[in-house]
Formats: C-alpha cells, structure tokens, sequence
C-alpha cells in the first residue's frame, strides 16, 4: 500500500517529518518497506524563462538561448523546437543529474558555443513520455523556484506493507487513524460533502444473491463529462503507481486508496433493464475489464443487467460497460460483498485485484452510505451533473461486535503493565467504545478483532514492543536434562558416522520425476500442482535424489563421490526415515602407490551398511544377508540386511548397469539404505553400569581349517555352524581365503576359516584342542563342507 | 718356564688385539675369535698349559691368561657391535625413501549445515527445557491449516503457496505442509500439557526463484504453560539468539505483525553490521533484517486442540533453519543448500566431531 504525505495530511494532523513517521509505522505494525521523494531526483531543476532565443552560428537544428534560472541570464545551447524567447520551462543547472539517463550536467561548448545547462523536456525529468520539446509552464510562473516545488512533487511516497487482517489500513484514513492513536497527531473529522439528490432513481437495483453480496448501494449521475481528473488526483494516483485513465475511473480508484472503499461506475447508457447482484451461470463468461475472457461458476457472484453479466462482482468490472469519454450518465455500484465468496471466487479465478484484496479482507459494512456521498460529490465537482436519490438494495452485516476486556491481560498474555486509563485512550483513538464495566465495542472497520487477545495486541502494538521487558522462562532446577528421543540419537549417531567414514552428507528434493519414483519401487503419493515434473513424486527412496547428485558432480568431473542422506522416504503407511549412500566413481585415485585407481564393488557397500548400522545401535552380530534387495540394484550382487526373515533394516549392493546408465554414471556404482526406523530400540536400561567383564587371564589359540563345500553355496551358512560347533571355546571365526580352480574340484570352492579359541579355566592340552576341531569338522559337515585333505 | 710364557703372552695380545681391530667383517672376527679362543686357538692352548703348572707358578700365571683372554674376548665383542652398527647403517642408508612423497590420500566426510545448525538448536534448546518433536511432512489441511486458525477463504491461505495432492485421505483435502506449526498441533491435541519443543524440518511451498526453494526448513518453538506471556516470548528468542550467533550484542526489534494462529503477533528483526566485505553479520544494529515470526497462541487454536484457553497459553515462533545456517556461516545460495556439490559440501559441511555441545560453544 502506496500514499504520499502530503495524502496522508488530509486526513492526519501532525508535524511529525516523514523519519518519524515511518518509524512509528513500522512500529505499529505497518511495515513500512520504502520510503521514496521524487524531489530528490529532481534536484538541481528549476524553473527558467527563456531570455532570448537565437540560431546557432554553426548549426541549423540548434538556437543559443539566454535562460534566467533566477541567477541571472545563462547562455544555453537547444535543440527544442519549441524554444522561443519567453517561454517559461524547466532548467537543470551544472551539476544536476538528469533523471532519465543518469548524465550530469556540465558547462560545455556545443558546436563551438559555449552552453550552460539544459531546458528540458517530460520524458528527460521521467514525469512522462513527451520528448517532442521542452516542458512549458504557464506564462508566469516563478523563476528560480525549485520544479520539485513548483510542481508539488516535494512529496514523499511511503510504501507500507498491510497484513491481511488490516483491511482498514488499505486506504490512507485507516493510516492516519493508526498514527493518530499512536500519538503522531490528530485524525481529522471526515468532510462529507453536501449532495443534492435530484430525481429519483430511475434503474432498478436488486440483489439476488444475498449471501454473496448482501448490500448494493446504487445512484445515477446524469449530465457528467469525462474528462481527465484533476492534476492534484492525477499526480497522486500517479505516485502510488495508479496509471490515471479518466475522471470517473480515476474518482473510484482514489476513493479505494483513500477510503479502503472498491466502488464501481457504469456507464448507464451501456446498461439495460435492472441492474442485478446474482449468482452466475454455471458456464457463463465475462470478458473483464483486463480484457480476458473468465467462465464462471454457480458460485460466484456478478453484476448483471437485461442482456447478462458485466461484472465478476467484488473483483473486476466488465470490458463493455465501463465509463467511456463518451459517458454522460453514470451508474454508481457501492456494494458489500462477502469476504467468503470473493476470496473463494478470486483464488478459483487466479484473478488478483486490488478491489478483491480488500473485499475479501471485508470492507468497512458501515460505510456504503458515506462512500456513496464522497463518490457522488468529487463526481459532481470534476465532471458535473445531476445525482439521483441512492438506491439502497439488502442490507450489509452489522458487526456491532463486544468484548468483554480485562484490562489486566496486557500485563498477563502481552508482559506489560499499562494503566487502565492509557488503555482505554488506546482503544478509543483506534475507534473503540469502552464502557465502565470493560465492555468494549469494535468497530465497523476491524473485523479482524473479535476476542480479548486482539485487544491486547492493540494495545501493545501502539505501547511498543520494545516496551515489554523481556521476562526470563522459569527454568527447571539443576543441569538441563536430555530431551532428544532414542530415534533422534540414532540419527544423530548415524550421521557423525556416515561423515567420519569419509561420506558427504547432501540433502535432496523430497520430489523425483514419475520415472524415478517409479524405478526405486514406486511413488504413492504424487503432487496435483507440481512445481515442475520434475519435482512431482514424493520419494519411495533416498537413492534417486543421491544418484542425480552424483551424475551432477560426475558431470564437473568429481572422480570419486561419496554421497549420504538422511532423510524420510514417503510410503503408503508414513514417513520413513533412511540413510541412503551412494558410492560412485573411484574408491581409490590411482596413485604412486598401488598404481590404477579402483573402483567400488558391492563389499564396499556392504562395509558402510554394517559400519553405519552398529553406529546407529542395530546389533549388527544377528544380520542376516538374504535376498531382494529391489530391482534398481545388480541380481547377483545385492542383497538386503535382515533381523529375522521380515525385518529389512538396510538393503545393499551394486547398481544395476541400467540404473546406473539412466543416471549417466560410467562404471560400477555401488549403493545403500538403511531404514533407521526398523532398527529395534535398545531396551530400556537399568543405569549406565556395563556387564561385569575381566579380560582373560589365558592366551587365545588360533587354527586353520580349509573345507570343501558347493560353490554356489553361501560361505555364511558355514561360518555360522563353526561359530555355533563349541560357543563357549570359539570366539572368533574369520574367513582368510576363498579359493576355486585347481585343485578343488569342479562346483566346488576352498573356504579357509580361521578359529580363534579362548580358554578360560586352564590352557589347551592337545585333546582338548582335538576335542574342539572335531566339533569344528563335524558342524562343519552338517552344514554341508568338508575338511580338505 | 715362565719367562716363556710370558713372553708368549706378551706376543699373542700383541698379535690378536689388532687382527680383532682388523676385522673388516663379522666373518672375519669370527675367523680371529676360533683361532684365538676355540678349542685349538691359541690363547686356549695357554690356558690348558696351566695345567701343566706348580701351584707357585699358576698363582703368578692364571691371572696374566685369563687377563690375556679377557681382554682378546671385550675385544672381539666391541668389535663385532661395531661392525653390526656399521652393517645396520649401511642397510639403512639403502632404504631410503622420499618423505615428500603423498600418503595415501582419506577421504574426509562432512555434516550439511543444515543438519549442523539443527543440532546446534536442539543443543541451545535443550539448556532452556525444550524437547525436539517432529511430524508428518505429508499433512492434512486441518492441521497445516484449519486448526492454525485459517479457515479455507481466509486470505492467509493465500499467502502459502501450497503442494496439495489429488486424493483425500478420510475425508481430508492432503498437501505437503508448507511450514512446521502443524506439529504445534500435533503435539498439544497427543500430549500433556505444559509443552516446551522444538520442531524443525522440512517444509514446502510451491516457489523457486533466486532466493526461494519449492523446499525448506524451518523451525517451530511452542512453549504452552500457565502464565506464559510475550515478555517470555522476547526473553526467549534474545536468548536463543545470543546463543547461536555467540555474541553478546545481538539485537532484538519485534514488530507487530500478523499470523492467523498467534494473537498478539510480531516479527523479529534482528540487527546486523556490515563486515569489511560488506557481508552482513548478525549483531549491533546498523541494519535490521527480518528472522522470525512469532506470537502468542491464538485462544482458537488452543481451544481446537482440546485445551482450556482460560487455564493455558503461550507462545510460538517459527524461523528458516537455512536461513539461519546462511546468517552464521555465510552462504549466500539457498539453491546451492540441496544441489549436493560435493565441493561446497566440503567449503561449507562441517566435520564429523563438530558436535555441537555447551561448554565448547554450538557454533563451529
């Protein structure tokens, strides 16, 4: 919301400069977002009399004027053709800086004649788009004198943005009356103009749709002409960037800005039959004044006359029955409509007006009559006529709104004490009716207040926030206890991992396109108003967001990339949170060391899962490795990480070739999932004692076995059964070599384990340790391997 | 006789001691030391001739031997100590290697700022008694919207450019939610009251241009309590404030605003000075720039979640987690935040032990 100064002082009287004045609105609530004087800009041009004017000696475009600024006779070289000795127009002196270009004036000679300045014209000062000569002034006016001045634009525009609750502050009274009641002067009684009501109305104005607009005020003016408004209403509409179009249209627009108040004018003459407020059919089209074409629905409301809808009501007029130069009777629309329905009707429309912006934040229902009067009044003194009696269809809303207030809530919900007797000035400056017992009346134009809470807010924004002294939370006794859940240590825990073992962490797009969502399992939930296709399917899993990462670094010529997030994947039954990881690239530069650079394989993947699974708390010793890992992944170098046969906590592998190459990643590129939230929570503990332990006394024993078993066989089963042949002597079984070729038969692999045996009473003698590899061999077998010759 | 043998011993450590000294290799010494102290050497076939001896001349003799083969034995020993140094230096000097040449390079890992900065409010947060709660991304319009006080026409609807999908869920119009406050809700319609918590996370709204992301973080505070007011509110956000930046001088300007779902409301701007670059750094007051929303809870929104508005109230503010992680650490690309570069990851994550704690200051 736009208004100069000097605007505001003709509702507000005050002496307060313009520093103190944006200060206080902003401090009242109504941001002010810049502050801009077009009088600056004009600095520097004044107004001049052309002297003399004769030809240039070198040029025939071109005369050498004697300009009086004030200062004296200059000599001036221009090229306008209408300069001619005693016109009046506008100097810039040396050194000014000419609006529309930027350049500084200089004292310079132009084809040898010296030139002291510059006449200029509309478009040079940015006042409008004239360039075909210099700016005339009428005959008299006064030399020397700053333009700014002469021509009233020594008036700052403030730009205040208004909160949707403020309907009364999108008109400039509502401005004035908020810094009125902060004490930045006195609100000026509104100036109703006398009208004279001539005949009676002669078109009938009904409404028949009362819900969506309850009220339509209604009078003819016959005999006007319109021309353009008044340069003091052109200049400031101009300077709140309001293009002015005509007296009439201009008279409504100002009456919006001033008042808050979107008010319409037909042209009678365009009109047939009554004028009526009705709901539209369904299908119907009105061409608005932007000059699109809108089809409506059952539920919107439009101004309609014997041969259809004008108007989509609240929010825009009609193309055809507008006030033309042509006009001679007007038709003056004031009507409440419904802040429900125009909202509703402009968010359907996608239709932004400045009428809808303050319609649906709900117009002042008490002020159709007076709006009517000053509408009817500036129309009779710009462009004349005969006004009829109003026509006054429906009924708005009373608000007629009470709160019971205590004044002792400013010191309980708003921290600040303020005596009962400012309290109630507060109000009252603001519009309220206080009565002895608290019972306060709100007025017409805040429909926004309507509980006690609002009161305090009313009378802390106008005390000052900076009044409410900052009052500490209690505070519990002691060190503050923990507060994160087990799930957010998980988390956290996880992430430090992921980041000690060398993994970046990236956050990506909740959203993939179809086809990726698609790909990694399938998206359930897809957006019905995306941003782009793009970013369309809410994630089935980490990985697409990662792997496009990793394509993006690839393509700036990353050579290794080690991607994680954590993050939730978006499922039909909730928001699960993942860690995912991507590994793609070079595990391993080449280098002067071990020579070629190496790529990962699906053990890497592996090594991070367990590594981050034991960081998150899962007991990593009870995974089990089976199968499934999805389809996005290699058949036979994936798998998923399960405790017990349901429960997949983490899924891993290498890419399948196909992924990888949708994604442009050359090479293997290895991947994983962890699903944090299947990871059972440690079970409650008593204290942070750990599980008594000694180390023990004795020396561990190590031995070797190398079986025979099926090659396509998991070595996992085998190294179960020797881990489970004697648990209370094996502690550790480790595979060292894993061997196929000669020497071992066709379908058959060598699996050498080593057996780490702890004693823990005496040390082995020989039968013992026999004792022991006899179960080894024997568990061994029955999981289908035999010991090697 | 025992002038003999005297002069015997006189000529063997005339003889012996140098050939030790003489000794070029440790085969050498050995060489020396059998024919001098084997079972044929020499200085051995002194030592049997004692045997051969009268006490008279053993008691002069023995001693001058023994002395003989002592010295021929310290001898062959220090010389073989150092022979093995000069053997061990000369194996050494061959191993040289280039000390300038790399180590094998580690890759370093890193934290996003935004996960840092989260942890650095959980941290701060957690001194002050707040919980961090979370909920669903994906949510309904009656808790993103409805509940918070913005009734379907209501203009602020308007304000929040939202993701919304095609299909109800019971009954309910489902979107992505496009700020953190419907897990106020959440937690004061499933929990006791009084609340202290934090909510941050990822919200949506449907913006992309230079300085919006169509996704975001935020970070919601509720505090609900008896006798809670807006001198809290303030006491609160300076705290928290002056904890995250760690300076002393930041500067607090709360403004009256509006929210649908707090009553009063004001936005909090906080003061800035400009660094030699002309970067803006949060503290003093040169400038103000806007960082939070905030207010008390509306009575309605209490009331819908089933609590007494007479008994309960409080307060609730909300601010960008990005937002925040740029004014600290200097970012000036939101864009760049969920690309995934891995080379501004690593100008800008942190390290993996940066863990935020109290006594070692959140910030790192």
């Amino acid at each position: 919301m736009k208004f100069t100064l000097s605007w505001l002082k003709e509702h507000l009287d005050t002496d307060a400069d313009i520093d103190a004045i944006a200060v206080a609105l902003t401090r009242i609530g109504l941001e002010v977002e810049g502050i801009e004087n077009p009088a600056e800009k004009l600095a520097g041009f004044k107004v001049a009399k052309i002297l003399t004017a004769a030809p240039h000696p070198q040029a025939d475009k071109l005369q050498v004027l004697t300009v009086d600024a004030g200062d004296g006779p200059l000599q001036v070289v221009c090229g306008a053709p209408n300069a001619r000795a005693g016109l009046y127009g506008v100097f810039g002196i040396e050194g000014a800086t000419v609006p529309a270009n930027g350049m500084v004036l200089r004292k310079a000679a132009i084809r040898g004649v010296e030139s002291n300045g510059m006449m200029c014209s509309t478009r040079e000062l940015e006042l409008g788009e004239d360039h075909d000569g210099i700016i005339e002034l009428p005959e008299g006016a006064p030399v020397g004198t700053a333009f700014a001045d002469y021509a009233d634009l020594n008036d700052p525009v403030i730009d205040v943005a208004i909160t949707p609750n403020r309907q009364d502050c999108m008109g400039v009274r509502g401005i004035a009356r908020d810094l009125a009641a902060a004490g930045f002067g006195t609100l000026k009684p509104l100036a109703l103009p006398q009208v004279n009501a001539t005949f009676a109305c002669p078109v009938e104005i009904r409404t028949d749709d009362q819900a969506g607009c309850p009220a339509f005020y209604g009078r003819v003016i016959k005999g006007v002409t319109n021309g353009t408004s008044p340069e003091w209403m052109q200049r400031r509409l101009k300077a709140v960037g309001q293009r002015p179009i005509s007296a009439l249209v201009d008279i409504t627009n100002y009456v919006m800005l001033d008042h808050g108040r979107p008010s319409h004018a037909y042209d009678l003459a365009k009109l047939s039959g009554p004028v009526v407020a009705r709901k539209a059919k369904a299908g119907e089209t009105v061409t608005a004044l932007n000059g699109k074409a809108y089809t409506l629905d059952e539920t919107m409301t439009v101004i309609a006359d014997a041969n259809g809808a004008h108007d989509i009501a609240g929010i825009m007029g009609g193309e055809h029955s507008g006030c033309a130069e042509t006009t001679t009777d007007v038709l003056l629309e004031v009507a409440y409509f419904d802040p429900d329905h125009i909202a509703r009707t402009g968010q359907k429309l996608a239709l932004a007006s400045d009428a809808r912006s303050r319609f649906e934040r709900g117009v002042d229902p008490a002020f159709l009559d007076d709006a009517t009067i000053l509408l009817t009044g500036l129309i009779q003194s710009i462009c004349g006529g005969e006004a009829s009696e109003i026509v006054r269809a429906g009924q708005p809303p009373e608000l007629g709104r009470t709160i019971q207030y205590d004044p002792q809530l400013s010191q309980r919900l708003g921290g600040v004490e303020v005596p009962d007797a400012q309290q109630r000035q507060i109000l009252a400056a603001l519009g309220f009716k206080i009565d002895a017992g608290w019972t306060v009346l709100v007025p017409s134009w805040r429909r926004d207040v309507d509980g006690a809470a609002d009161l305090v807010e009313e009378v802390i924004r106008v005390i000052g926030l900076d009044n409410v002294p900052s009052t500490p939370l209690p505070r519990d006794e002691g060190v503050a206890r923990p507060t994160a859940t087990p799930m957010q240590m998980v988390e956290r825990k996880a992430r430090r991992a992921a980041a000690a073992r060398g993994l970046q962490e990236a956050i990506t797009w909740s959203f993939l396109p179809e086809a990726q969502a698609g790909a990694f399992g399938g998206g359930v939930w897809s957006l019905a108003n995306p941003i782009s296709e793009d970013l369309k399917v809410m994630r089935p899993s980490l990985l697409p967001g990662l792997l496009a990462a990793a394509q993006r670094n690839a393509d700036r010529g990353a050579e290794s990339i080690r991607l994680f997030e954590i993050g939730r994947r978006y499922l039909a039954d909730g928001e699960r949170l993942t860690l995912g990881v991507v590994l793609a690239g070079e595990r391993n530069p080449r280098n002067w060391q071990s020579g070629k650079a190496q790529g990962f394989d699906a053990f890497d993947a592996k090594a991070e899962a367990l590594a981050l699974l034991a960081a998150a708390g899962a007991p990593v010793e009870n995974l089990q490795v089976m199968g499934e890992a999805g389809d996005h992944y290699h058949p036979g170098q994936s798998a998923t990480l399960r405790l017990g046969p349901k429960n997949v906590v983490a899924s891993f592998g290498a890419l399948h070739p196909l992924t990888a190459k949708a994604f442009d990643l050359d090479g293997p590129v290895v991947a994983l999932e962890i699903y944090l939230d299947a990871i059972p929570a440690k079970k409650g503990k008593d204290g942070f004692a750990r599980p008594a332990y000694t180390p023990p006394a004795l020396q561990a024993v190590r031995r070797d076995f190398a079986f025979l078993m099926a090659a396509d066989e998991p070595v996992d089963a085998l190294l179960r059964a020797v881990r489970g042949a004697d648990k209370a002597n094996i502690t550790v079984v480790r595979l060292f070599d894993l061997f196929t070729g000669q020497g071992v038969p066709e379908g058959q692999k060598s699996v050498a384990i080593e057996v780490t045996l702890q004693p823990i009473d005496k040390s082995y003698d020989e039968a013992a340790l026999k004792a022991i590899s006899d179960k080894v061999v024997a568990a061994a077998n029955k999981a289908g391997a035999t010991l090697r010759g | 006789m025992t002038g003999v043998v005297l002069s015997e011993i006189e000529s063997l450590s005339q003889s012996l001691l140098p050939q030790v000294e003489a000794a070029a290799s440790l085969e050498a010494l050995d060489a020396v030391r059998v024919a001098a102290l084997g079972k044929q050497g020499s200085v051995s076939a002194l030592l049997k001739s004692l045997g051969g001896m009268s006490p008279d001349e053993r008691q002069v003799m023995g001693p001058q031997i023994n002395g003989l083969r002592e010295a021929v034995t310290n001898a062959i020993a220090a010389r073989k100590t150092a022979l093995e140094a000069a053997a061990l230096n000369a194996r050494l000097a061959g191993e040289r290697l280039d000390m300038t040449l790399p180590a094998p390079a580690q890759s370093g890992g890193s934290v996003h700022p935004v996960s840092q900065v989260m942890d650095e409010l959980a941290e701060i947060f957690a001194d002050l008694g707040f919980a961090v709660a979370t909920g669903p991304e994906v949510e309904d319009d009656w808790h993103n919207f409805t509940a918070l006080n913005i009734p379907e026409s209501h203009p602020a609807r308007a304000m929040h450019d939202t993701f919304y999908f095609p299909d109800e869920v019971d009954g309910k119009k489902m979107l992505l939610r496009t700020h953190t406050s419907p897990v106020q809700i959440r937690t004061m319609m499933n929990q006791q009251p009084p609340f202290r918590i934090i909510a941050p996370g990822r919200v949506y709204r449907s913006d992309s241009d230079a300085t919006h992301t169509p996704m975001f973080h935020q970070i919601e505070g509720l505090v609900i309590d008896r006798g809670i007011h807006m001198g809290h509110l303030k006491w609160t956000l300076e705290t928290f404030l002056k904890a995250f930046f760690e300076r002393d001088d930041v500067v607090l300007r709360m403004r009256p605003s509006y929210f649908p779902f707090t009553e009063p409301s004001a936005e909090v701007d906080v003061g800035f000075t400009r660094d030699k670059s002309g970067r803006r750094v949060i503290g003093g007051s040169e400038g103000w720039m806007e960082v939070l929303g905030s207010g008390m809870v509306h009575p309605k929104v209490i009331e819908a979640c089933g609590l007494d508005p007479n008994e309960w109230q409080g307060f609730a503010f909300g601010t960008g987690v990005d937002r925040l992680a740029m004014l600290k650490y200097g970012m000036d690309d939101l864009r760049a935040f969920f690309d995934g570069d891995l080379r501004w990851l690593r100008h800008y994550g942190f390290a993996a032990l940066d863990v935020p704690t109290l006594s070692g200051g959140v910030g790192a």
